[in-house]
Formats: structure tokens, C-alpha cells, sequence
């Protein structure tokens, strides 16, 4: 049986390999996150992205806009009905194949806040959802900016706060400054508490991480059910392509 | 075995009739059941027919991604969203273009270290190793060009570093790159002639030298891991009086045996493709989802995991000119292996303890001058030497080092086997077998 | 091994079993980008139904609206003009409406609509898909000196009546179709959607 011993010998090697490949890709996003906070975002939890699209469509959506992701796609993906999600969602007079766009005419937002606010559709894959999460768990309040809001994660940001009133208001701790430079943050204290509390302020954060995790990509929800199955047809397709080489091949051996 | 044509006469008339107008049945037994190719073939010989399955993917779902997506600054990156998105199905079929894009390298990367390492590009096959090259060549065009065509700020700033390297050339350098890009940055007339090579020059180039290589490599036959010519071997075996000993019909043995092989790689495809689409930023890389902007060049700009060994040559030289002279020495220091290498054994079983140390060190230091491309150096050292680390110098040094090594291989190559110094094992008659 | 037997049956039934698990898996895989070329999310939400406003169509006018690209005739049907619809049905090739492709269940009637003054259909010709012109007049035309009110084709001379039922002996084989609608208000029809309770 040195045949199916060079088998596993293959079947060991490629599995290295592969391993190989993977934790040099899982270390590399590791690095990266060590600053940033594990969001734990789930995109095939429904319910989170309900949560999520609601928290979105209150603070969000007023600026920023989701220009590639269709409300009838919202609708269907969340497992909720056109009415509710026009009603809820969309701005007045949208109809249900329209693209969520924001309700403010780029010109404006470029008069009020010196730059449009971004389109968020690929925020997620363009900057991690850890980054999201911790990006909206690091607003502190500075006089010294136009709009009165710092973000440790991202200095000077120019976008305000929108969900200062459900996390409240965090005030910077400053680390002993070294002569001749500026102090830094050390880390940030809830002065004034939100309407939540910090676990459910977490929850919301991280339902709406999970949404805009969804928005970057809604295929997410289908390719996880549908490789499964691609997955177990192509081993049973192996393992009959291992058969009949092996058949094949007692003429060889 | 090396093709001699065989005529097959069908019993059907209809079948007779068109082969005798038109050899079409006796030409597809020549090159299957009539091909004998070595029995001892292993684990190595299975990336040939891995390319040729992921060429066939990047074709069929290249044709179908034409359809929808629109080439124009103005309308490509949302057309790509589009299809993600909008069309049915759309997303599956991009990701089999993309996860096949970064499996091709994988797979070609893996064939080429197997025809050195086994011999492969030794007499009579130097030619099927030369177009191999050139194919080689052709797909990283291919590569580059459809890695620009999303129009996310990766590639633009990719089109744009790469079309600078021609910026190089004394003399003309500036005229050719304002010509390569019809403009005076990347922009839609760049993008729009890079579509065009992309979906039609690029890929007749590519299936013209694929037929070519096949055609040179039947018409020589197979190596082994031996090296062993099994033309050369004992006639007379089951398959026939006069047919080689050590050798059996392509089809049905070798086809049974990639058809394994493809499932097995399927497998591997499929899991990327269904659950790891981007692999963690390596296939599909984070900054590719921001629109390309003119403006802002990504913090972190490297090139696809593929590119990046010769993306490191080119920085480890600290001037342009020769900078672009050592990464296109690199890649044609390649062509020229069936010529620097003077030894008469083919495979590496049989070679001397120079030789495997050679090879290994030539593949450490491409996967490392990969690792330094890629930035994995710059990110690992903080963590390894301190945070107040000179990243730089350990990086250069580091990358430096290894950039030796690899141009080191080629002229050990040559020494080691223009004076003699390889003291080779006796290679057998006969191909070994495991059983 | 070598002494390892070989099965006729057991490797034409290997072959067999792979042959028809990869033709399936290759049939399988063939689905998505067949599908890929349906009408994409966009092309749903551009032919999405459409609000057209009727109001101020007056008698006996057709206004055209658009929806999923092609037009709709919307036409404001005379007494006069409905009144002559009986009396054409022995130069009709299908006068009943029998053929249920071209109108929902509830457009299948003399008038072929919801409300007997106001026809709905779509405004291509059944032969070969050009655009057919109005005539509303009851006077004699060039191509009929019976004319009683109708559409006429100018692409392959094909007729049609003013409930847009298709005359016998011209190239058109059936009716013009009623698309799905339904009236919101008095003056507003959506085009595109049943009325409550209606397949």
C-alpha cells in the first residue's frame, strides 16, 4: 500500500503549504489589528444587521451615502419587507430598486464640512471592520477642533460625533507629556454618560459594523451556504478521481 | 513516443469521412493515448495540466466579466461593484477570475521549480523552457494590465509605478511614458488600452505559446524526476513491442491522474473562493476597494503578492536605472539557466550536494525577496529588533542579502559546473518507481 | 502490486460514476453564468412599475408612457369607439381573448380592461415587435376603407382594434398585450402591478 502512503505524503504537503499561506495572511492582519479593538461583527447574524441598518439609517445615512447597495436588496437580505425598509430607511421619495443614497447634495456637504462625506459601500473592506468598531468607540471631545470632536484612532477626523448621545461624552486622559512635545492621549474617560450603557453602546457599534460589513459585500451571506456545498461535491469528485487512478493504475504498478 | 503520428481509420462512415479530410481523431491520439509519457511522473508533474485547467477558468469567466464591466475612469470601478452586486451571480464569477488570477502564479511558480529541479530545461528542452518564459512574461502583462482594470487606487497607483519603470530607459524614458499612458498620469486612455491588451492581445499571445510549448514539449517528450530519457531506455511493454519500456500512454493514465489533481485543486480554489475571497488582503488587497484617487497614494503601495520578489530587486537598488536593470536581469537571468548550467545530469536526485543547496538557497531567496516586497520585513522588524529599530537598514541589509544570493545561484550555477566541481551520482537506466 | 487484478466491470463502472459526477458538477457550474445575462438588479429596478398620471387625457387621445423600456399606450376610449368593438369580432382572429398570454385574467373581456373608457396595452406589435401607429378615427384609411378606430402597423401593415385585438389576415399572430396595472386613484394607473387580489 505505498501507493496510498504517497497519497497522504501528497495530501500532507499541500496541507502545509496551504497552512503556510494562511498564517503568513492571518499574521500580516494581525499586526495590523494591534491597536485596533476586535470587533466580533457577525454579517450571517440577521438580527445584527437589522440592528445595524437602523442605528446606519438614523445617524449615518443623513451624510453618508451607500451608492452601490439597492433598499430592495437591504429588504431581501435582512429579511425585512419593501414597506418597512422605505419607510425606515429610505429617503423620501426613493423607491425600492433605488441606491441609498444620502439625503445631502454633495455641494452642500462640501461647503459644510470642506470635503463630501465618503460613500460607505466599501467602507468595510477598504478599512477592516476592527478598524470600524474602535474608529467609533474613540471619539473624545477637543476644543480645539471646528467641529469640537477628536478621534484617537483617526486624528483630527473632520466628521463630528453622531452617536455621542448614545455613548455620551468621552474626555481625553493625557499621558505625562516629554519636554517639547505634544501629550498624548493615554486613553479616554466617559465624563458624561449616553443613553446607553458602554456593553449596549458596544452592541450597537458592533450591529452596525456588522451592516456596513454586509453593505461591502451582500454576496457574504450566499457564498458561505453555497461553498459548503460546492465543497463537499468537489471532495466526493476527488475521491471518485482517486478511485478510478488508482483502478487506472494497477496497470502501471 | 516523440509523436509519431498514428492513423486512426473509424469504423463510422460519417467519422471516416471527416478523417479523412481532416485528421482530427488521429491527431487527438497522438497526443493522448498515443503520447507515452514516463510512469514515475509525481506529485510535481501535476501543474502543467493545473495551468491549463486555470487558464480555461480565467478565459471562460474573462469572457463573461466583459460583459459587464464597462472600461472608463469614469465608470469602471462602479462597474466592477456592479457585478459584485447587480448581476446575478455576478460576484461568484469574479472571484473565480481573481482567485484564478493569484492560483496561476502559484501553479507556474511551482512548474518552473520543478523544471529546475528536476533538469527540465536541459537539452533537447531548452526551447519548451524558453517559451515556457515567454509565457511567463506574457501572463505577468496579462496580470498587471487586469490588476489595473478595477480602477480602485491600487491600481491606479500600480499602473502608475510600473509604467514609470519605463521612465527609466536613458534618453526616451519620459516620451514612452507619456506614450504608454496617453496621458500625463494613468487615466481612461490608459485604462482603455490596457482593457484591450488584457481581454484580446494579450490572451492570443498567451494561447499561442501555450500550443507552442505543448507542441515543442510532445515533440521531445516528457522528463522525469530522473532525468532519465525514456526514449533513449529498453522497448517493449504491455503497451507494445516497440513502444518504451519505462513509458505509458498520456491518456488514460496521466488524464485519470489530473483528474485527481484537479479535484484536489478545485478543493483548494473552491474554500479560497467561498470563504476567503480577498485570502486576507493578498488576493484582493484593502486599498483596491477606495476608487482610484490622482491625489492620495495608498500608505502601504505594493504590488500583488506575485509581483513581489522582483518589486523587492527593484528597491533594494537605491537608483532607478539600475534598479530597473537588476529586476529585468533577474527575470532574464532565467531564460538563460539551459546555458549557464554545463552538467549533464538532469535531476536533482543524481546532482552534487552543490547543486541542492543552490536550489534551495535560490528558492529561499525568492520567497524572502517576496517577503520583503510584499512589506512582512518592515512589519516583522519593530517586533523582532525593538520598536526603535532602524526599519530601513535591517530591511536593505536584510533584502540586500538576499538579492545576492539569488543572482549568486546563477553564476554558482554556472562555476560549478563550467569547472567541474559537481560531483554527480551515477544516474540510472531506468526511470525508479515507488513500488 | 503488480499482481493486483484487474476489474473490467469495477473500471467501466468508476468511469461511468466519475464521468456522469463531473458532467453534473460541469452542469452545475454552467448555472451561474447562464444566469448572469437575466435582467440584473438595475434593469429590475429601472423596469420597476410606473405611476402614470391620466387625468388629462382627453377623449379619444392615446399618451404613451414608458415602462421597462417599452411604451405603453394609454388611450381614452369614446363611447363611439366602444360601441363599434362588437361588430368587428367576425374579422378578428382571436375577438374572445382566448389567448391568455396576452392580458391578465382581468382584462379578459370585450373592452380587454379594467375600466371599459380606458385601454391599457403595450404598444408592440406582436409580429415582430415595431411600434404600431393610432388611428383613432372611424373613417376610411389607405389600408382599410372599413376603418373603424384602431392601431396599425407601419413595419408589416398588421392591425389592430381599439381594444388592440389583432385583425384576421395580417402578419401580427395575437392581441396586443394589457400589461399588469391597476388604478390607484381615478386619474392614476401603476403600470406594472395587479390590482389587489388579482393573480
Amino acid at each position: 500500500m505505498t501507493n496510498s502512503l504517497h497519497f497522504r505524503s501528497v495530501l500532507v504537503r499541500v496541507t502545509v503549504a496551504l497552512a503556510g499561506l494562511f498564517l503568513v495572511a492571518g499574521s500580516a492582519l494581525a499586526q495590523e489589528g494591534a491597536r485596533l479593538e476586535e470587533a466580533g461583527a457577525r454579517v450571517t447574524n440577521i438580527a445584527s444587521l437589522q440592528s445595524g441598518a437602523r442605528t446606519f439609517f438614523n445617524y449615518c445615512s443623513g451624510c453618508h451615502s451607500l451608492k452601490y447597495m439597492r433598499y430592495s436588496r437591504i429588504a431581501q437580505d435582512l429579511q425585512l419587507s419593501d414597506d418597512a425598509v422605505l419607510k425606515n430607511f429610505a429617503t423620501a421619495d426613493a423607491r425600492i430598486g433605488d441606491l441609498a443614497m444620502s439625503a445631502m447634495p454633495d455641494d452642500k456637504a462640501e461647503q459644510w464640512f470642506g470635503k463630501a462625506p465618503p460613500d460607505l459601500s466599501l467602507e468595510a473592506r477598504a478599512k477592516g471592520d476592527d478598524w470600524i468598531y474602535t474608529y467609533l468607540k474613540s471619539f473624545y471631545v477637543d476644543p480645539t477642533r471646528p467641529t469640537g470632536w477628536n478621534n484617537t484612532l483617526f486624528p483630527n477626523v473632520s466628521m463630528p460625533f453622531p452617536l455621542w448621545e448614545l455613548q455620551g461624552v468621552q474626555t481625553p486622559v493625557y499621558a505625562p507629556a516629554k519636554p517639547g512635545e505634544e501629550p498624548v492621549v493615554e486613553k479616554l474617560e466617559l465624563s458624561t454618560p449616553g443613553r446607553l450603557t458602554p456593553a449596549q453602546y458596544d452592541d450597537t457599534v458592533r450591529d452596525l459594523t456588522a451592516f456596513l460589513e454586509y453593505a461591502s459585500e451582500p454576496a457574504a451571506l450566499q457564498r458561505h451556504a453555497i461553498g459548503v456545498w460546492v465543497l463537499l461535491y468537489l471532495a466526493f469528485f476527488t475521491l471518485l478521481a482517486y478511485l478510478l487512478k488508482h483502478e487506472y493504475w494497477k496497470d502501471v504498478h | 513516443m516523440a509523436t509519431a503520428p498514428v492513423r486512426i481509420q473509424p469504423k463510422n462512415r460519417v467519422l471516416a469521412w471527416i478523417e479523412e479530410r481532416l485528421p482530427i481523431l488521429s491527431f487527438l491520439s497522438t497526443h493522448t493515448s498515443e503520447y507515452y509519457a514516463p510512469k514515475n511522473f509525481n506529485l510535481w508533474y501535476y501543474f502543467g495540466s493545473l495551468a491549463m485547467l486555470v487558464l480555461v477558468n480565467q478565459i471562460v469567466t474573462g469572457i463573461f466579466l466583459t460583459m459587464f464591466y464597462k472600461p472608463g475612469a469614469d465608470t469602471a470601478f462602479a462597474s466592477v461593484e456592479y457585478i459584485m452586486r447587480d448581476v446575478d451571480w455576478g460576484w461568484l464569477i469574479r472571484y473565480m477570475h481573481e482567485v484564478g488570477a493569484s492560483m496561476f502564479f502559484i501553479v507556474v511558480y511551482l512548474h518552473m521549480f520543478r523544471g529546475l529541479m528536476y533538469g527540465s530545461y536541459k537539452k533537447p528542452r531548452e526551447l519548451i523552457w524558453i517559451l515556457g518564459m515567454l509565457i511567463f512574461l506574457a501572463l505577468m502583462a496579462e496580470a498587471f494590465m487586469g490588476y489595473v482594470l478595477p480602477w480602485g487606487n491600487m491600481s491606479f497607483w500600480g499602473a502608475k509605478v510600473i509604467i514609470s519603470l519605463f521612465g527609466a530607459v536613458p534618453w526616451i524614458g519620459d516620451a514612452l511614458v507619456q506614450w504608454i499612458m496617453g496621458d500625463y498620469n494613468p487615466a481612461d486612455a490608459t485604462l482603455n488600452r490596457f482593457f484591450s491588451l488584457h481581454v484580446i492581445a494579450l490572451p492570443l499571445v498567451l494561447l499561442l505559446l501555450v500550443v507552442l510549448h505543448l507542441a515543442a514539449l510532445h515533440e521531445v517528450g516528457s522528463n522525469n524526476p530522473d532525468g532519465v530519457e525514456i526514449k533513449k531506455g529498453p522497448k517493449g511493454s504491455r503497451f507494445g513491442a516497440d513502444k518504451p519500456a519505462d513509458g505509458i500512454p498520456f491518456h488514460p493514465y496521466y488524464t485519470v491522474k489530473d483528474l485527481f489533481g484537479v479535484g484536489f485543486f478545485l478543493v483548494i480554489c473552491a474554500f479560497i473562493i467561498f470563504f476567503q475571497p480577498t485570502l486576507g488582503g493578498w488576493f484582493l488587497e484593502h486599498d483596491n476597494f477606495i476608487p482610484a484617487n490622482s491625489l492620495v497614494t495608498p500608505a502601504e503601495i505594493k504590488p500583488v503578492w506575485y509581483f513581489t520578489p522582483f518589486y523587492a530587486m527593484l528597491r533594494m537598488i537605491p537608483a532607478k536605472l539600475p534598479g530597473v536593470i537588476i529586476m529585468f536581469v533577474g527575470i532574464a537571468a532565467l531564460f538563460l539557466v539551459p546555458w549557464l548550467d554545463r552538467g549533464h545530469v538532469k535531476s536533482v536526485r543524481y546532482r552534487g550536494l552543490g547543486y541542492k543547496i543552490g536550489l534551495g538557497l535560490f528558492a529561499a531567496s525568492f520567497v524572502m525577496l517576496g517577503a520583503v516586497g510584499a512589506g512582512l520585513t518592515s512589519e516583522y522588524i519593530p517586533a523582532w529588533f525593538g520598536p526603535t529599530a532602524d526599519v530601513t537598514t535591517i530591511e536593505n541589509a536584510f533584502g540586500r542579502f538576499w538579492l545576492i544570493v539569488y543572482f549568486a545561484c546563477f553564476v554558482g550555477l554556472w562555476a560549478y559546473t563550467y569547472f567541474g566541481w559537481e560531483k554527480t551520482k551515477p544516474v540510472p537506466e531506468r526511470v525508479t518507481t515507488h513500488d | 502490486m503488480a499482481n493486483e487484478v484487474v476489474d473490467p466491470g469495477r473500471r467501466r463502472f468508476l468511469t461511468a460514476t466519475t464521468s456522469v459526477v463531473g458532467a453534473v458538477g460541469v452542469a452545475c457550474a454552467a448555472v451561474p453564468f447562464i444566469k448572469s445575462w437575466e435582467p440584473s438588479a438595475r434593469a429590475k429596478a429601472a423596469g420597476a412599475p410606473v405611476m402614470a398620471d391620466i387625468g388629462k387625457i382627453e377623449l379619444g387621445q392615446l399618451v404613451k408612457f414608458k415602462w421597462r423600456g417599452m411604451p405603453v399606450f394609454v388611450v381614452n376610449r369614446s363611447p363611439q369607439q366602444i360601441a363599434t368593438l362588437p361588430s368587428l369580432d367576425g374579422r378578428l382572429k382571436d375577438p374572445n381573448s382566448d389567448n391568455t398570454d396576452q392580458q391578465p385574467a382581468y382584462a379578459k373581456n370585450e373592452v380587454r380592461s379594467i375600466k371599459p373608457e380606458w385601454l391599457v396595452v403595450v404598444g408592440i406589435c406582436t409580429h415582430l415587435g415595431c411600434v404600431p401607429e393610432y388611428f383613432g378615427e372611424v373613417k376610411a384609411e389607405p389600408f382599410d376603407p372599413n376603418w373603424k378606430g384602431g392601431f396599425f402597423c407601419p413595419c408589416h401593415k398588421s392591425r389592430y382594434d381599439m381594444a388592440g385585438r389583432v385583425f384576421d389576415g395580417v402578419p401580427a399572430p395575437a392581441n396586443l398585450q394589457v400589461p399588469p396595472y391597476h388604478f390607484v386613484t381615478d386619474t392614476l394607473v401603476q403600470i406594472g402591478v395587479n390590482p389587489q387580489g388579482a393573480a
